[in-house]
């Protein structure tokens, strides 16, 4: 057997072709299924595309690389569901291009913060972490209160993750921008058609400052909307055993 | 096909050549002076304006080759591109370790070291770029490097391609300042280890067309009936690399005027595509390549074959069929149907003998010449790394168990299981690797110094002690802290205090990587010294030196 192996060593281009056959298997047969198997994905009420807002807000969080630090990944462990809360589902983060997961916990988790902590209390703690919580190790972040956000960015994003299979309709997509000034002002004039847009969404300034949109705003968005959108009330984890 | 056939010698290009790349450059600055001026991003138009910069530089390069095309082509082999491997290797790795002291420091300090007003400076940012810097900056250039100093050695071939080597080093190397200066401006899709956007990983999947391409073209004209062990170690390194950043980085821009893009994939099938990748990166840039490195050099140096054939045969296949497996172990109690995590974990576990296959024959090749570890320091550095490396893989499989993983996972555990690989292995094997290749490659008879190369062995490795094992206590203790209850059957502590007990240990993990830092810059100093051809005034050569140099 491992005198034939002769063969492969004499031969340049097939050696490459036995190489790429032999890793591709690994990978067909664990990722592949992931993409057909019904049972991959649990059956659950609540799960919505994110607002133009918080989708915005999720774009400040990549960008500033708050993964690396932060998982959104609560383990069934018991020590985790009593710290963090329900252990979450794979529906949860169905429409999250790219998944924000995580790997490291140099803080805690941020699976479900949305509706644990006030504004307020996020939006001081990301200008300067260590005045709320003194030994904490967090940077601190008190750009983005100033760091305007555009709107008419947002159709963009919209239209680019309809593109990788997240359901906006057409409406929310033309609506995109002016969505965004809808979610920061609870008295504008499109309140209800924005709610049937994204139900359950919450509308008001998030960064304290009414006079301008920043991407605090964004931020304060998502992290109010993270965990939050799933009824868990009506969740039967038995029928999703797998 | 027969063996003759496939040592045909391909064509090397003269005018032709020039003429495509001449056209090729004139394509690539259009589209990029178009992209600059068209687009309302000003993250785009400045990454744009680099690679109009970056184009209009190699063209002035090609005239300047045209006008003195004797020079470069002298000589049986094209070390040209090796020698500059070198410097870029070297460069990137201080500049890595650097990065990694500071946001170190950092997690240590984080009054000192954070400044409210500079958002680039943050971990967030500053963590990606240290990745980088070390894997695919330090790592990469070691990578290509030794790959295309021993695939001519081996071969007894010059490179194939003609200028095609130096595109793939610039290429690389301009892939490696778009990612670098794109973290620090926010461009990133977040996927770990896979940070950069869209347009740069299409330009590193040009420039790995053509790294292929060189690798292969060399192995297919060889005058050496066999292909040597280390480059099928390199040639999976390659075509694995290849299918996994292709498939990993599938994505849609918002607009082809824009950084910003979306992973094509969501959720739970993104996250099992990301460590797909993202532990193979691990098995096959940071273990498959550096096999190589290890086949080539540590032979070379210890002037022994490879201890058995049989071995390399059997850990190389079982290696590369099982690696890709492992990917899951990334993904254990979460949302991951349990059944692929339960694949990941058995193939994990499997994955320890393949490991321990390369170690032993890395090991066993000293067989004979155990002696010479006591007179060479190179030579034990690249011994160590192989021991550096069979306690890593020993250390990957135990925290692919479930069960184990259940305390590490999310902890600092993990940052010092990857360090061991790392700085150890990783970093050991590659130090060896320049210390052989300097003298080689310039053409003097003994390093300027091996008193200097000691003191870098002996500082790095006290670094390399302390950063693994405060990691392994501040882990560990996490986890504990994190699953504790009180006798009233409530959680002990609050997230916060367990980010308190951390602080010494961070220090001590600052400690470490400082060490590690300077024992770079003492063996900068001495491949500097070196290729000048010094030699430290009171040190005489030792018998083996100059055998090693061939």
């Amino acid at each position: 057997m491992l005198n034939r192996h002769e063969f492969l060593e004499k031969r340049g281009l097939i050696l490459t072709v036995a190489i790429l056959v032999v890793v591709a298997i690994g990978g067909l047969v664990e990722i592949a299924p992931l993409f057909y198997l019904e049972s991959t994905i649990e059956k659950v009420q609540g799960m919505r595309p994110y607002t133009p807002l918080e989708l915005a807000g999720r774009n400040v969080y990549i960008r500033e690389g708050c993964y690396v630090c932060h998982s959104q990944m609560i383990r069934p462990l018991r020590d985790e569901v009593e710290r963090y809360g329900h252990y979450s589902l794979a529906a949860e983060s169905m429409y999250d291009h790219p998944f924000q997961w995580g790997s490291k916990r140099s803080g805690p988790d941020l699976a479900r913060v949305g509706g644990k902590y006030s504004d307020a209390w996020h939006v001081q703690h990301l200008i300067d972490p260590r005045s709320l919580v003194p030994e904490s190790i967090m940077p601190p972040y008190r750009f983005l209160a100033r760091k305007p956000l555009d709107p008419e960015a947002a159709e963009g994003w919209l239209r680019a993750n309809r593109g990788v299979g997240v359901p906006y309709t057409d409406e929310m997509i033309e609506k995109a921008a002016s969505d965004i000034a809808t979610q920061v002002d609870p008295f504008a004039a499109d309140y209800d058609g924005f709610v049937a847009r994204y139900p359950k969404a919450e509308l008001r300034d998030f960064d304290g400052d009414p006079t301008q949109l920043t991407e605090m705003d964004a931020l304060v968005a998502y992290l109010q909307v993270l965990g939050a959108l799933v009824d868990f009330s009506v969740y039967e984890p038995e029928e999703d055993f797998r | 096909m027969t063996a003759t056939n496939n040592r045909q010698a391909a064509p090397e290009g003269g005018g032709a050549e020039v003429l495509s790349i001449g056209a090729f450059l004139a394509i690539g600055s259009l589209l990029a002076l178009f992209v600059a001026a068209r687009t309302s991003d000003p993250l785009m138009g400045a990454h744009a304006s680099m690679f109009l910069i970056a184009f209009i530089a190699a063209a002035f390069a090609l005239v300047q080759h045209v006008s003195s095309p004797a020079a470069r082509l002298a000589g049986p082999y094209e070390m040209g591109v090796v020698k500059a491997g070198v410097f870029a290797s070297v460069f990137w790795g201080i500049a890595g370790f650097l990065v990694g002291v500071i946001i170190a420091s950092q997690l240590a300090f984080p009054n000192l070291f954070y400044f409210p007003e500079l958002g680039w400076t943050n971990f967030g940012r500053l963590r990606p770029l240290h990745t980088s810097a070390v894997i695919f900056a330090f790592g990469g250039n070691v990578l290509i490097a030794t790959s295309f100093y021993v695939v001519q050695r081996t071969c007894r071939a010059r490179l194939w391609g003609g200028l095609a080597p130096w595109f793939v080093f610039w290429g690389y190397n301009l892939f490696i300042v778009i990612a670098a200066t794109g973290y620090l401006m926010g461009v990133t899709q977040s996927k770990e280890y896979a940070e950069p956007e869209w347009y740069a990983d299409i330009w590193l999947t040009i420039v790995w067309v053509f790294y292929l391409l060189v690798f292969l073209g060399t192995l297919l004209k060889r005058k050496e009936p066999h292909i040597y062990v280390a480059n099928w170690s390199y040639l999976a390194f390659i075509v694995t690399i290849a299918m996994l950043h292709i498939v990993n980085n599938l994505a849609l821009p918002v607009s082809l005027l824009e950084t910003k893009s979306y992973s094509l994939f969501a959720g739970v099938q993104d996250a099992l595509t990301q460590w797909w990748y993202g532990h193979n990166a691990v098995g096959f840039f940071l273990t498959a390549g550096f096999l190589g490195i290890m086949y080539y050099f540590i032979p070379k140096r210890a002037e022994r074959p490879v201890y058995s054939y049989r071995l390399s045969i059997i850990h190389f296949w079982s290696l590369i069929f099982i690696y890709i497996w492992a990917g899951p172990h990334h993904l254990h109690y979460t949302a991951l149907p349990e059944w692929a995590q339960t694949l990941g974990m058995t193939f994990s576990i499997m994955l320890w003998m393949p490991s321990w296959g390369g170690m032993i024959n890395g090991l066993m090749t000293l067989s004979g010449a155990w002696d010479k570890l006591r007179t060479d320091p190179v030579l034990r550095m690249l011994v160590v790394s192989v021991a550096f490396y069979g306690m890593s893989t020993f250390e990957g499989p135990l925290m692919s168990i479930r069960a184990v993983n259940s305390l590490s996972h999310y902890t600092d555990w993990t940052i010092g299981h990857v360090h061991s690989g790392a700085l150890g292995w990783v970093g050991y094997v590659s130090f060896g690797a320049l210390y052989c290749l300097v003298p080689w490659l310039w053409n003097r008879k003994q390093l300027y110094s091996n008193a200097l190369v000691e003191w870098h062995f002996w500082i790095s490795t006290i670094g390399i002690l302390l950063y693994i094992s405060s990691m392994w206590v501040s882990g560990i203790m996490q986890g504990l802290m994190w699953r504790a209850y009180n006798s009233f059957g409530f959680l002990e502590f609050s997230f916060v205090e367990t980010v308190e007990a951390m602080r010494p240990y961070y220090i001590i993990r600052m400690a470490g990587g400082l060490l590690f830092l300077i024992g770079a810059f003492i063996m900068a100093y001495n491949l500097w010294r070196t290729a000048k051809g010094d030699i430290r005034a009171r040190e005489f050569a030792p018998a083996g030196a100059l055998a090693a140099a061939e």
